[in-house]
């Protein structure tokens, strides 16, 4: 197959001294096989693959995108902010023209932490697609973006984070959420009144293989981009609808992965989950560097492949098919729901629950966001933790109108800080974050 | 005493070493023809009148196999490859005779699927048609487990004169690479060989009994005879000899460059703590990328002979080289030119240089004087800049641990040593670009054979253990011996201090220079399903290049 090479950057950052806790899933061994096969297959020998070597994701690009409860510095490790700074540095080499592409090969993963941060959850603190999302726009300038997230567990972080924002479209492929953690991602979470449609979600039944993924995005994702026309696509991309991954239950390939981003290609990837790391992360991560660099992946194949185990039942194949139905007229219908979900409200308000499983903390949350024909809306938060932080947070929206923006100084200006353990202003077109 | 020869591409130099201290030298032009009686040339110079019984070593460099690969006066090699899932074949290395088998080991070493030994009967038939008495085994993850490799070299041993097996070369990863380097190894080793047996009828002939030694792209020397199975070793050791000649005159222990500006490129090395820094996985020549250990060099277009043109109002220096210097008879102006027509230079003809520069003057619209400066300066500029980036490559080399990343060493160089024609002159301005002091070794035209003179031995072992699945592997040495699950790092360690002493020895190192260092140190707890299962240690021992120690007190 003629394919057309591309200058592929990597930055592969296993941090060979870090684990969440010995026998956690996200420990030191997690890339160690994945950097044997990449090594041995020379792939770096390659003049289109060019490694960059992370740096440090500064407290200002954590504080761009989250509420950390009290500050970046108490949730966040090294392990954290060069996973973070990994990300940013593979946005820089695509938006500076170093590269075609780049594949952020880092860890731990990030798409399960959402805007306020209390902690770690599914093994994530910080969101490393989000924040480089935020530096992408406070340094190249205003950018239409989508991320795909075609980990096998829903994204519902990065989700979170830019539900108000229509001009970031969140798309997530997962395992169905009533069978896998986090247990959300179902076509009616459809994003905030001011953004309704640019969050898509596609839940797909266990026992998925190539052949349904290809459906969905060929039937929903690749069309929807075709329509949105983003400036960028972000592959948030886990690697835990493998076959082989041990806790979930998809049956997706090393072929599929490759062809996948081969087809969706993405301006840049970063690696979320997957833990089958002897038997899927060493053939899927050279699959995805090879097409992503327009390189012959056809060889690339797990030891254990047999295509007649990997079939789809009928079932599976029709619930495939409804979902991406569904998920497409999400996207089509998207002007039509504003009216009835929104009707004559000035503001909408939706409460959550959010548990922190990694680190076992109960957050209650009330945000608040102003409805506006302009932009976004400005946003406010009011979080309980049971660790017994309460925070109150305004947000100023990315291309913010100047109602928005007054409203959301008049709101910061006015919330007491006696009531609260910390009171943070996030205003995103000015890049200023302020706590008092 | 100690001889020192290196027959390089165009020159061969030859040290004697009495006492510590240089006591002959002698510089001759290569005969391209015939590089053996070069370097017998060389030591009949030197060896004249003196005792021979006093030789305590005798060293050598050659461009022998260097040269073999570039002119391409190579044998036939039947390449046999188990090559496993990944790459396609259309991405490897490709050569004449390529024989792809079935079996392949993974990442671990875990044999996926067998040999089929039925398929070396038909290569054998094809070697015998063909007449290729030369071949080179490569597997994936075969420096995990070699097994493999070394059934395939069973094989195939009866019906050829020589089997290069990929694990014994390096035990690095990268497949292509290994693929490479089994195919130049087999390609040069006859020649290798019948070069190591007319050393040796030498050394017969004078009754000399003292050990030959070899130097190697690394900057280390081994025993002559040790160097036979593994000729690739022994290729582009001319860079190196340069490298280790300018060792004597820095100062022990300092962060340095070495530049050898030559007539066409000029030559970058990186000293660390007064160590050459080597290449991450090897060196490259011919077009091939191989795993043999060689020390780092980067090559720049820009030399003393490079040609100088006005293009669009400006001054482009090189990289194309038409000759010599006009001042020494060449056809187009160089950077010598400016160098000899400011009285930078007092050599060669100063008014050629003079009427060579004047049409780039006119060009220029400046003076005669202003021209030969701007030219040397961007000379100066353009090899600074160069360093620069060296520099900054080296200091931004990925690494994988946090530990490093944050508190990883730069390379902070405060001196330059500067080599070849130009190295007088330019020294200083360099020096002074960079911010850095300037200094020019002596006896620099003999630094090469001083060089292989002096270079210690060096020697290399990797250790991988699994204790899950209770197998140690000592790839180049194609060893897998059993393990316990308590066998700890600590012992890991211990042994591969052990193996590498071992191996030392028998190369021919002498007991004062075992310099060891641990290069890699790596442990990784197993886990599966969530219960600890073993671990996965992984050692890496070097004795680094350097200076012999017996020599250091009188130099
Ligand atoms: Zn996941
Ligand atoms: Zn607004």
């Amino acid at each position: 197959m003629e394919r057309k090479s591309k200058k592929t950057g990597l930055i592969f950052f296993p941090a060979f001294d870090w684990a969440i806790s010995p026998t956690h899933p996200e420990r030191e061994e997690r890339l160690l096989y994945t950097q044997d096969q990449v090594f041995e297959e020379g792939l770096l020998d390659f003049d289109n693959i060019v490694e960059y070597k992370p740096g440090l994701a500064a407290k200002e690009d954590i504080d761009r995108t989250h509420i950390c409860v009290p500050d970046a510095a108490s949730v966040t490790t090294d392990s954290h902010l060069i996973a973070a700074g990994g990300t940013i540095r593979a946005a820089q080499a695509v938006l500076e023209g170093k590269v075609d592409n780049a594949f952020a090969l880092v860890r731990p993963p990030g798409h399960h932490a959402m805007k306020v941060v209390h902690g770690a959850r599914g093994f994530c603190n910080v969101n490393m697609e989000a924040v480089m999302i935020d530096y992408i726009r406070r340094h190249y300038g205003p950018k239409r973006i989508a991320v795909i997230d075609t980990d096998c567990h829903h994204g519902d972080g990065t989700q979170d984070i830019f539900w108000h924002d229509p001009h970031t479209l969140c798309i997530s492929i997962h395992q169905d959420g009533r069978t896998l953690y986090p247990g959300t991602g179902f076509h009616q979470e459809m994003g905030g009144p001011n953004a309704l449609g640019t969050t898509i979600n596609i839940p797909l039944p266990p026992g998925t293989s190539d052949e349904g993924f290809f459906h969905t995005l060929d039937h929903a994702i690749l069309p929807i981009l075709e329509e949105f026309k983003p400036d960028l696509v972000i592959n948030s991309a886990g690697q835990d609808n493998h076959y082989t991954d041990p806790i979930t239950n998809m049956r997706f390939t090393a072929q599929g992965y490759a062809r996948l981003n081969e087809k969706l290609a993405p301006d840049i990837a970063v690696l979320e989950g997957g833990y089958s790391i002897e038997k899927a992360l060493p053939y899927v991560n050279v699959g995805i560097i090879l097409a992503m660099a327009g390189i012959d992946y056809s060889h690339v194949r797990e030891p254990d492949y047999d295509a007649a185990t990997l079939k789809q039942t009928g079932d599976i194949i029709r619930f495939v098919e409804k979902s991406t139905e569904m998920a497409y007229q999400v996207w089509k219908e998207r002007k039509n729901f504003r009216e009835r979900i929104v009707g004559h409200n000035r503001s909408m308000t939706r409460r959550k629950h959010v548990y922190y499983d990694t680190d076992g903390i109960s957050e209650e949350q009330e945000e608040t966001v102003r409805i506006c024909d302009d932009c976004g809306g400005m946003v406010t938060i009011d979080s309980q933790a049971d660790t017994g932080r309460r925070i109150f947070a305004v947000i100023v929206p990315y291309l913010a109108c100047p109602r928005c923006r007054q409203a959301g100084e008049e709101a910061y200006d006015k919330a007491d800080n006696r009531r609260y353990a910390g009171v943070y202003f996030q205003d995103k077109d000015r890049d200023l974050f302020r706590v008092k | 005493m100690i001889i020192g020869i290196d027959v390089g591409g165009t020159h061969t130099d030859a040290v004697l070493i009495r006492d510590g201290r240089l006591s002959k030298k002698i510089k001759l032009l290569t005969r391209q023809d015939h590089l053996m009686a070069s370097l017998l040339d060389a030591a009949d110079y030197l060896l004249e009148g003196e005792d021979l019984s006093r030789i305590e070593r005798l060293a050598i460099s050659t461009t022998l196999s260097t040269n073999a690969i570039v002119e391409r006066k190579i044998d036939r090699v039947g390449m046999v490859i188990s090559s496993g899932p990944g790459l396609s074949p259309g991405q490897l290395p490709k050569f004449q005779d390529t024989y792809y088998v079935s079996g392949y080991m993974n990442h671990r070493g875990i044999e996926v699927t067998p040999l089929k030994e039925r398929e070396l009967d038909d290569i054998l038939e094809d070697f015998r048609k063909k007449g290729i008495r030369h071949a080179g085994v490569a597997g994936k993850f075969s420096c995990r487990n070699p097994q493999q490799e070394i059934r395939i070299g069973n094989g195939l041993k009866g019906a050829t004169d020589h089997v290069s097996l990929g694990h014994r070369l390096s035990g690095q990863l990268n497949f292509p690479r290994r693929m490479a380097t089994a195919y130049l190894n087999a390609a040069i080793w006859s020649r290798h060989r019948q070069f190591v047996r007319e050393v040796e009828n030498f050394m017969a002939e004078k009754r000399i009994t003292a050990p030959c030694y070899i130097l190697k792209a690394d900057g280390g020397t081994i025993e002559l005879p040790q160097s036979v199975d593994t000729p690739a070793q022994t290729i582009l050791s001319g860079p190196a000899a340069s490298i280790m000649g300018t060792l004597p005159f820095v100062e022990p222990g300092q962060d340095a460059v070495i530049l050898d500006i030559g007539g066409t490129t000029t030559d970058i090395a990186v000293l660390a703590d007064g160590v050459p820094l080597l290449e991450p996985l090897g060196v490259t020549l011919g077009g091939y990328k191989t795993l043999i250990r060689g020390l780092r060099t980067r090559s720049i277009g820009i030399g003393g002979d490079s040609t100088v043109k006005i293009v669009q109002g400006r001054i482009v220096i090189g990289p194309e080289r038409t000759g010599p210097a006009v001042a020494f008879g060449g056809p187009a102006p160089t950077p010598t030119d400016a160098m000899v027509a400011s009285g930078r230079l007092p050599l060669g003809d100063r008014k050629a240089s003079e009427q060579a520069l004047q049409p780039l003057a006119e060009q220029m619209k400046r003076s005669l004087p202003e021209t030969a400066e701007a030219i040397f300066s961007l000379t100066c500029d353009l090899i600074a800049q160069a360093v620069t980036e060296v520099m900054e490559d080296i200091n931004s080399q990925p690494v994988y641990t946090i530990h490093e990343l944050l508190e990883g060493k730069t390379v902070v160089p405060k001196a330059l040593y500067a080599v070849g024609g130009p190295a007088e002159v330019m020294a200083a301005p360099l020096g002074k670009r960079l911010g850095w002091s300037s200094h020019v070794p002596g006896n620099a035209e003999v630094a090469n054979a001083i060089g292989v003179a002096l270079s210690r031995t060096t020697a290399e072992v990797a250790l991988l253990a699994d204790t899950e699945r209770g197998i140690l592997t000592f790839a180049e040495e194609g060893l897998q011996i059993p393990v316990s699950k308590r066998f700890s790092r600590e012992e890991a360690i211990g042994l591969a201090r052990e193996k590498l002493l071992e191996k030392a020895r028998r190369l021919g190192a002498s007991e004062n220079d075992m310099d060891m260092e641990i290069t890699e140190d790596l442990v990784f707890p197993m886990v599966r399903d969530f219960y600890a299962t073993g671990k996965n240690i992984r050692i890496k021992v070097q004795i680094k290049p350097g200076l012999a120690s017996y020599l250091k007190s009188g130099e």
